[in-house]
């Protein structure tokens, strides 16, 4: 019958939530039930971690999912025109393959800053980067991402990347930048 | 507009300082003083203007008269309208001075006018001054006061002083008993530190309010003067406007909601504040009433609607959408209807800001390559650039309404793009640095008493 098929997903959707608590695998010797002291913060006794998986390294020795591989291997942030926020045709295809890498890694939530340039006053500048952030993250919602696992925020021209006041420098302080969660 | 009198303000001061002030003595002036100061009349030839040090009995109150006779010069000298003439040029030897001025002997140094004051330190351990303005021409005093209060309130009398001088000789209200609030900036620009800071007009009593440790944004007083309002970065949260008490410290977020909310700043009555608050990516305009909490959205538009602010009456909203296609400032009623475009000119138009006395707005206003601060009546006509640069931004006005505070920022790479406070008289004369410890941005100057 129908029912069958959402209890599977529930279940999925259990394990799933099982696989996103802290396991640090790394640090557990053994199966016993010793509890593992780390930077002196108790850790649930062995037994109780279920999740002994070991994160997945992606090809050149970076962990899958990390914001390392979303830097190194899909590009974490896409550029938008002088008071613009809508995509080019290179933004779009960053955030393609950005909507791709996180369906490969459901348990990663990101938060996607929006900035401007410094050529704006500051709370107009404000209200622009939270425009590209949402810009972004509004595609990779389009391109059927749920919604609840991307955040937003805007810095205005507070963290620019090149502090040059030159075009070089202004064309890549508009941006909108991924960061895993 | 308060009329600079001591019989008014008695009160206030008392409450606040707990020092009471007394008339020494009111000449009463002639129905036309010639001893005036046109203050609206372009560029002003300053009034020269002599200012011993006061007199005072023992080491503790000389040096008292010393230091309130340079922040009193120094408050007048700022200004641009006065010139202070050098004590060496001084012919009247101050044992007779103390007596009585000697008029033709401030005459032949060109002095116009002249203050004669006295510190006293009382038994009771209260600090007493007295002083008189004197029109040299006339031989007749202007104004005479005298405030007993705690020693440590020296620089206030200094201010208060300078004030009631400005006052008499303008006509308008004084701006030297005032406070700025702004963003000190620290660190590499790639990663500058922000820390909230607050100091006298003058610089002096300069102190930071925040460590550093969140990025902080635009402070602006309450009409108390005793909160500011501002937009923090809690680590890991949503930007959010905050209200904080000056002296204690204690802060507190204003609501709690999906985007973040900016661009804040009190109603005139200190019983709101009104912000931007972002929806689904979209900047609007709401007004949170502090008591309830409630708020009320006052613009509804998918262009950016930010930076709002009051009409001191109240009762209109000036703030900055970019409805048109590109930034320009709008007029709407307090409860967001009659929304109205008053700028048309050629660049973009941010950051309105409504003068204190209700006839102007000050704005920023952006053409490729160069910024101005400007000003223009509240409904668009009569724009005048006061200053210019690379990027001059974020007007505020001195209480009195004459005179605006902005920061500067040159390209990075000449002098590192480092942002500084400047002041300007609504002239467009008078321009001056506002010395800071460090680099500095977003000045808010404290509100009208």
């Amino acid at each position: 019958m129908d029912w069958k098929i959402p209890t599977i997903i529930l279940v999925a959707l259990a394990l799933g939530a099982c696989e996103t608590t802290p396991d640090n695998v790394g640090s557990v010797k053994g199966s016993g039930s010793i509890s593992v002291k780390t930077a002196a913060t108790s850790l649930a006794p062995v037994s109780v971690i279920k999740n002994r998986k070991l994160a997945k390294l992606a090809p050149g020795g970076v962990a899958a999912g990390s914001q390392e591989d979303l830097v190194t291997n899909i590009g974490d942030r896409v550029f938008f025109g002088l008071d613009s926020v809508s995509l080019s045709s290179d933004a779009r295809s960053t955030l393609e393959k950005q909507a791709q890498w996180l369906r490969k890694n459901p348990n990663v939530t990101v938060t996607v800053a929006g900035h401007a340039d410094e050529r704006g006053t500051r709370e107009y500048n404000l209200a622009l980067g939270e425009r590209r952030a949402t810009a972004a993250r509004d595609y990779l919602v389009a391109l059927g991402l749920d919604q609840n696992r991307i955040k937003t925020i805007s810095y205005g021209k507070e963290r620019p990347i090149d502090a040059r006041s030159v075009e070089d420098a202004w064309s890549k302080n508009r941006r909108s930048v991924t960061t895993v969660d | 507009m308060r009329k600079f009198n001591f019989k008014i303000i008695l009160p206030i001061l008392q409450k606040l300082f707990s020092i009471s002030i007394l008339y020494v003595a009111f000449a009463v002036l002639p129905a036309e003083a010639t001893l005036k100061v046109d203050i609206n009349s372009g560029k002003i030839e300053p009034l020269p203007i002599a200012l011993p040090d006061f007199f005072g009995s023992g080491t503790q109150a000389i040096t008292l008269g010393r230091d309130i006779a340079s922040v009193i010069s120094s408050d007048l000298q700022r200004s641009g309208l006065f010139r202070l003439i050098d004590s060496r040029a001084f012919i009247q030897g101050r044992n007779s001075l103390r007596v009585r001025p000697r008029f033709p002997a401030w005459r032949q140094i060109q002095a116009e006018a002249l203050v004669v004051g006295s510190t006293e330190l009382r038994p009771n351990g209260q600090l007493r001054v007295e002083f008189r303005l004197w029109d040299v021409l006339r031989g007749q005093q202007l104004v005479g006061l005298r405030t007993d209060t705690e020693p440590r309130n020296w620089r206030r009398v200094a201010h208060i002083i300078a004030d009631a001088i400005y006052s008499e000789i303008t006509g308008e209200e004084g701006y030297f008993d005032t406070r700025v609030v702004y963003v000190a900036e620290s660190g590499p620009a790639l990663k500058r530190i922000k820390r909230l800071a607050i100091m006298d007009q003058d610089g002096a009593n300069h102190r930071y309010l925040t460590s550093g440790s969140h990025l902080v944004l635009t402070p602006r007083f309450s009409p108390t003067e005793q909160e500011i309002t501002y937009l923090e970065y809690p680590p890991g949260k949503k930007p959010r406007v905050y209200i904080r008490n000056i002296d204690t410290g204690q802060r507190e977020k204003l609501g709690e909601f999906d985007g973040m909310t900016f661009a804040p700043r009190y109603s005139p009555d200190g019983k709101s504040v009104i912000m931007s608050m972002a929806q689904n990516g979209n900047s609007d305009i709401f007004v949170m009433d502090l008591r309830t909490r409630r708020y009320q959205q006052l613009t509804r538009h998918p262009a950016i609607d930010t930076s709002p602010c009051f009409s001191p009456d109240g009762k209109r909203i000036v703030f900055t959408s970019t409805r048109g296609g590109k930034g320009q400032i709008y007029v709407m009623d307090s409860d967001g209807r009659n929304k109205k475009r008053i700028t048309f000119g050629r660049g973009k138009y941010s950051t309105p800001v409504w003068s204190p006395r209700g006839d102007q707005i000050a704005f920023t206003k952006q053409t490729p390559g160069e910024w101005f601060i400007g000003v223009m009546t509240p409904d668009g006509n009569e724009e005048r650039l006061l200053a210019r640069g690379f990027a001059v931004e974020g007007p505020t006005w001195s209480p009195n309404g004459r005179v605006l505070m902005f920061f500067r920022q040159p390209p990075a790479g000449k002098e590192g793009g480092k942002p500084k406070l400047y002041s300007i008289d609504l002239t467009g004369h008078n321009e001056r640095e506002i010395k800071t410890p460090t680099d500095a941005s977003d000045p808010a100057w404290s509100p009208p008493k």
